[in-house]
């Protein structure tokens, strides 16, 4: 009897070390005390380009992250890349003109979307459009630039 | 001609003989399935096998666990140090043991430590005429033998893998905040932001359990249909270890390119 309850008493034990190792990998390494996933409405804006933004790239604002890119659709009207934000419902107080700008995080980091409120009275709603916005910085872009303007600044000394 | 005759026809009995093996395989999985609702009437028989195939497992998945996180973490460090990225390295051990190396290491540890256990037991009891014996009581060893060894190992497996996934993230915890000085903060935070519950951990317990269904069922298989000699167990026992294996690698690349392709 001893024998079968001490049985018993170890495969419990090991359940339950199991059971409590999937609580840690849901708990303490994976996103779910972060945000419930769900719940949160959502907005669009249009970039005429996102760079290396992607599906559940980061929405922060002041630094705080308040959403995620749930979608990135592409509009062959007007040629602009069509991103859809799910933000957090606790966050519901977004004037309209809040402008949305994508930023890389550290030199060759991951792109994030960085909101940042205007004035007005009226909050965004579920379904609502960013209408200010501005876009990804692209590497290329810069470098070019700035070998360009090199090059003219130097046609102008010499 | 009459050579190559032969050789076809060696090669036809060669495929004959592996068509049915594989169709005994599955009309064996369906009667232990069947078996299964009279099994968890009688949990303590399950719960006699889980103490076999997992508890006695959890040494070498604990170790492994710990010293593949450890050693994730090491390499990883050494690798994201030179782009000045170390502060990923939770993202690299966690993903890693998460989506593949937790089940699949577990799965071929499994497979050896419990599989072939498996098989011995079931085939020295085929061997020395136990099964026989039991039909002869009208007891039909299909149900009270093969279905809840097969049960605890599809129970067992999903625990030993989530077992070996957390102890391996704090292996790699250890030695790469304790050890390498990564800060613990963005080791914990940056994880965190990119290991999703459901693409990533759930993708990772579906994989455990397809795993372990595979390798509990070739192991009892195994054992079931043993050459009852000393010399077919040794056959069928090496036979568990090497089919599941390849079973399991094989799963992993399929399940993988199901789960994870974007």
């Amino acid at each position: 009897m001893m024998e079968s309850r001490q049985l018993e008493l170890t495969v419990g034990a090991f359940i339950l070390m199991g059971i409590l190792a999937l609580l840690v990998l849901a708990m303490k390494v994976s996103n779910l005390s972060d945000f419930g996933g769900g719940d949160g409405y959502e907005v669009r804006a249009k970039f005429d380009n996102i760079g290396g933004l992607k599906v559940r790239s980061p929405v922060k604002m002041a630094g705080v992250q308040v959403g995620r890119v749930s979608a990135i659709d592409f509009d062959d009207q007007t040629y602009q890349a069509v991103a859809t934000f799910r933000i957090d419902h606790r966050y519901n107080r977004l004037p309209t003109d809040t402008s949305a700008k994508i930023y890389t995080a550290g030199l060759l980091g991951e792109q994030y979307v960085s909101l940042e409120a205007g004035g007005e009275e009226e909050y965004l709603k579920d379904g609502d459009q960013i209408t200010l916005t501005s876009n990804a910085v692209v590497l290329e872009q810069v470098i070019g630039q700035f070998l360009y303007n090199k090059a003219a600044g130097d046609d102008k000394s010499g | 001609m009459k050579t190559i005759l032969e050789q076809v026809q060696r090669l036809g009995r060669w495929g004959l003989s592996a068509l049915e093996r594989l169709g005994r395989g599955h009309l064996f999985f369906l009667y232990v399935l069947r078996g299964v609702p009279a099994v968890l009437r009688r949990w303590r028989l399950i719960v006699a096998q889980v103490f076999a195939v997992g508890v006695l497992s959890l040494v070498i998945i604990v170790v492994s666990g710990v010293f593949v996180g450890m050693v994730l973490g090491l390499q990883g460090y050494n690798t994201l140090v030179d782009f000045g990225a170390e502060e990923s390295l939770g993202i690299l051990v966690a993903l890693s043991l998460v989506r593949e190396l937790g089940p699949v290491v577990s799965a071929l540890l499994f497979a050896g430590r419990a599989g072939s256990a498996l098989t011995a037991e079931i085939g020295l009891m085929k061997t020395t005429e136990q099964l026989s014996a039991m039909e002869m009581m009208a007891v039909d060893p299909l149900h009270r033998v093969i279905a809840p060894r097969w049960l605890a190992g599809v129970i067992a497996m999903p625990l030993l893998a989530a077992i070996f996934s957390a102890v391996g993230v704090y292996g790699g915890y250890f030695v790469g905040v304790g050890l390498l000085g990564v800060d613990e903060g963005a080791f914990w935070s940056q994880m965190q932001a990119s290991v999703e519950i459901r693409e990533d951990i759930l993708n990772g317990v579906i994989k455990s359990l397809v795993f372990g269904v595979v390798v509990t069922w070739i192991a009892v298989f195994e054992g079931w249909d043993t050459v009852p000699t000393s010399e077919g167990i040794s056959r069928a026992t090496t036979r568990t270890v090497v089919n599941s294996s390849l079973a399991v690698l094989g799963l992993d690349f399929v399940l993988t390119a199901l789960m994870f392709n974007k």
